[in-house]
């Protein structure tokens, strides 16, 4: 239990996908202007999260993984090099489910979201997640938490980041920065905040 | 002839077609020094008061006085002490000379350990001045705002929360990274989202740890190393610092190592209370960091560890190590990178309460949590303001559809 719950930490502040990683920037840039759609975002990235980690888990160790088929009689068979395109293949597949899903049966979430439940396909934090599950060998439980941590440290730092952005509407930057170049500056200095992790053992 | 007169026949000069129009938030600067702004709100709705934001910062800065000069006889009593311990009867380098040339090393006279701080902590604010005031000026001269008083108080800050030996090309950098980058970009002061003076110590510690932070740089003596009490409380808790001879009323009163400024959590009371009385600081958020800082420390307390001695730090002794006092009264409660709404300024310093501790506790890499704390609290700030105002906003709508 207590190796979750740190591992649950570990993913939520010290690893924090978008400002220790600055993974899922585009999609962190870009819909992070005001707090409410920044809210059903980070919600929707810690839902797509849950699901596609576990399943790219299972996936990666029943399938993929070098000796992983040996339950079909095919031991030395090693298809790992084949992980990139089966991962996003399943992120792809589980976010059009999911969008089904929600439109005929939660249809005021899938109102809310819009289009950017489809534009997480392409966010690089939930590929990262699949990456980094992957890559330390996580167990089908960890992923899960894993996933779930993952997606509620990139939710918290979107929505963070949606109520600076909204105080700084009154603030007067200089014009060649105004936009997407002070929200650079903005994700340098929270990152800097997030720092205080950075070094946490757990 | 008398200064109005002399300011007011050079006004023409510095108006759009004068001679130095580009100068003209220098001349506002120096006029608002000796007089008040003679500018007056002129739209409808509009309050009066007494109070406007030059008295603020300049009352906020006065307070930082008590705080300045035990700092500064606090360095140069560690310094003079050091040397007594290590045999030593001149120091080196140029400050040293100054200090001789004014003065002795004696650690029992006040005077001299005064003076010989002096000629460690003065540098290190005129620099932060001169070089924070040229960027502050050139912004205001190009960006066509007034030069902020608001300045005056992050340059004292900032000067007071560096150690004593931190190179002066470092204090130019990190004064310079502040006020552009935390400050200038997003169009000065009220305008930014992180306390600049915190962003500028954030950026040395990171970007040069060696001059910012071990044992080597607390006291102004070359060879000498002294652990802060901090540092020897995550090496082997209370009693490590009871066995280094510290109390805890030299802890209170501060004469113990640390940066300029921060030492003294007598000197800071001091200070903090007025501004606090003043109603510039507010006291929900001093409240909120305190008792976040007392919960979160009977939390650990009471959890216990085999393995690290800071589990069993009491509260009143986080209360007088390191930044926390000076933190509290000073850096968490700026107007601008707090929260504003009453509620939010509870949470917000609780946040920066439990968080300290959080970060001197279970966090090996930082001894000292206080400056990442409040950096961290600064950005979620504006989002519990958010929460605030939303939820008084669905309390309403609920009232009214009754």
């Amino acid at each position: 239990m207590e190796q979750y719950i740190s591992l649950a930490v570990k993913a939520i502040f010290v690893e924090n996908m978008a400002l220790a990683f600055f993974l899922g920037m585009c999609t962190f840039l870009a819909i992070s202007k005001k707090v409410q759609t920044a809210i059903g975002l980070g919600v929707a990235v810690v839902v797509v999260l849950v699901i596609t980690v576990p399943v790219n888990n299972l996936i990666y160790n029943h399938l993929l993984r070098e000796g992983a088929l040996a339950w079909a009689g095919y031991p030395d068979v090693d298809l790992s090099f084949l992980g990139y395109i089966s991962y996003i293949g399943v992120i792809a597949a589980i976010v059009q489910i999911l969008e089904m899903f929600l439109d005929k049966f939660v249809p005021a979430l899938y109102n809310a979201l819009g289009v950017f439940l489809p534009l997480i396909t392409v966010n690089c934090a939930i590929m990262g997640a699949a990456l980094f599950m992957v890559e330390r060998d996580y167990t089908f439980g960890e992923s899960v938490v894993y996933g779930a941590g993952a997606g509620l440290g990139w939710a918290f730092a979107i929505t963070a980041l949606a109520g600076i952005r909204e105080k700084l509407k009154y603030s007067d930057v200089p014009e060649g920065l105004r936009g997407l170049g002070i929200t650079f500056i903005t994700v340098g200095l929270m990152s800097l905040g997030f720092m205080s992790f950075s070094g946490v053992q757990l | 002839m008398s200064l109005r007169s002399i300011l007011d026949n050079l006004e023409p000069h510095f108006h759009k077609g004068g001679k130095y129009e580009n100068w003209y938030a220098l001349y506002e600067a120096v006029d608002t020094i000796f007089y008040t702004p003679g500018k007056v709100t002129k739209s409808a709705a509009h309050v009066r008061d007494a109070v406007d934001l030059k008295r603020i910062m300049i009352l906020v800065w006065m307070c930082t006085f008590p705080a300045i000069f035990f700092g500064m006889y606090n360095v140069g009593l560690q310094a003079n002490s050091a040397m007594a311990d290590l045999g030593l009867t001149e120091s080196t380098g140029w400050r040293g000379a100054i200090a001789a040339a004014l003065t002795g090393f004696d650690p029992n006279s006040v005077w001299d350990n005064i003076i010989h701080g002096a000629v460690y902590w003065l540098p290190i604010y005129i620099t932060t001045f001169v070089v924070g005031g040229f960027w502050e000026v050139l912004f205001a001269m190009k960006r066509g705002h007034e030069v902020n008083e608001g300045f005056f108080v992050t340059s004292v800050l900032f000067s007071l929360i560096l150690p004593p030996t931190i190179p002066l090309w470092q204090v130019a950098l990190g004064i310079s990274f502040g006020v552009v980058i935390g400050k200038e970009v997003f169009g000065g002061t009220g305008k930014n989202f992180l306390n600049p003076a915190l962003t500028a110590r954030a950026f040395l510690f990171f970007a040069y740890p060696a001059n910012m932070s071990g044992d080597a740089i607390w006291t102004a003596v070359d060879g000498f190393s002294g652990a802060t009490p901090l540092g020897l409380a995550a090496a082997g808790g209370v009693d490590q610092i009871l066995a280094n001879n510290i109390t805890w009323m030299d802890a209170f009163i501060g004469t113990i190592q640390g940066s300029v400024g921060e030492t003294s959590t007598l000197a800071i009371l001091i200070g903090g209370l007025i501004i606090m009385f003043a109603r510039i600081a507010a006291w929900r958020i001093v409240a909120g960091v305190f008792l976040g800082m007392v919960g979160m420390s009977v939390l650990f307390n009471m959890i216990g560890s085999d393995t690290n001695p800071m589990f069993s730090v009491p509260f009143y002794w986080h209360m007088v190590l390191g930044g926390f006092a000076f933190g509290m009264f000073f850096m968490a409660t700026d107007p601008v990178s707090a929260s504003m709404t009453n509620t939010g300024k509870w949470v917000f310093g609780a946040l920066i309460g439990v968080m300290v501790i959080l970060i001197r506790v279970v966090n090996p890499a930082f001894p000292e949590g206080m400056m990442l704390a409040i950096l961290f609290a600064n950005l979620f700030a504006p989002l519990i303001d958010n929460f605030v105002v939303q939820a008084n906003i669905k309390r309403r709508m609920k009232r009214n559809v009754v």
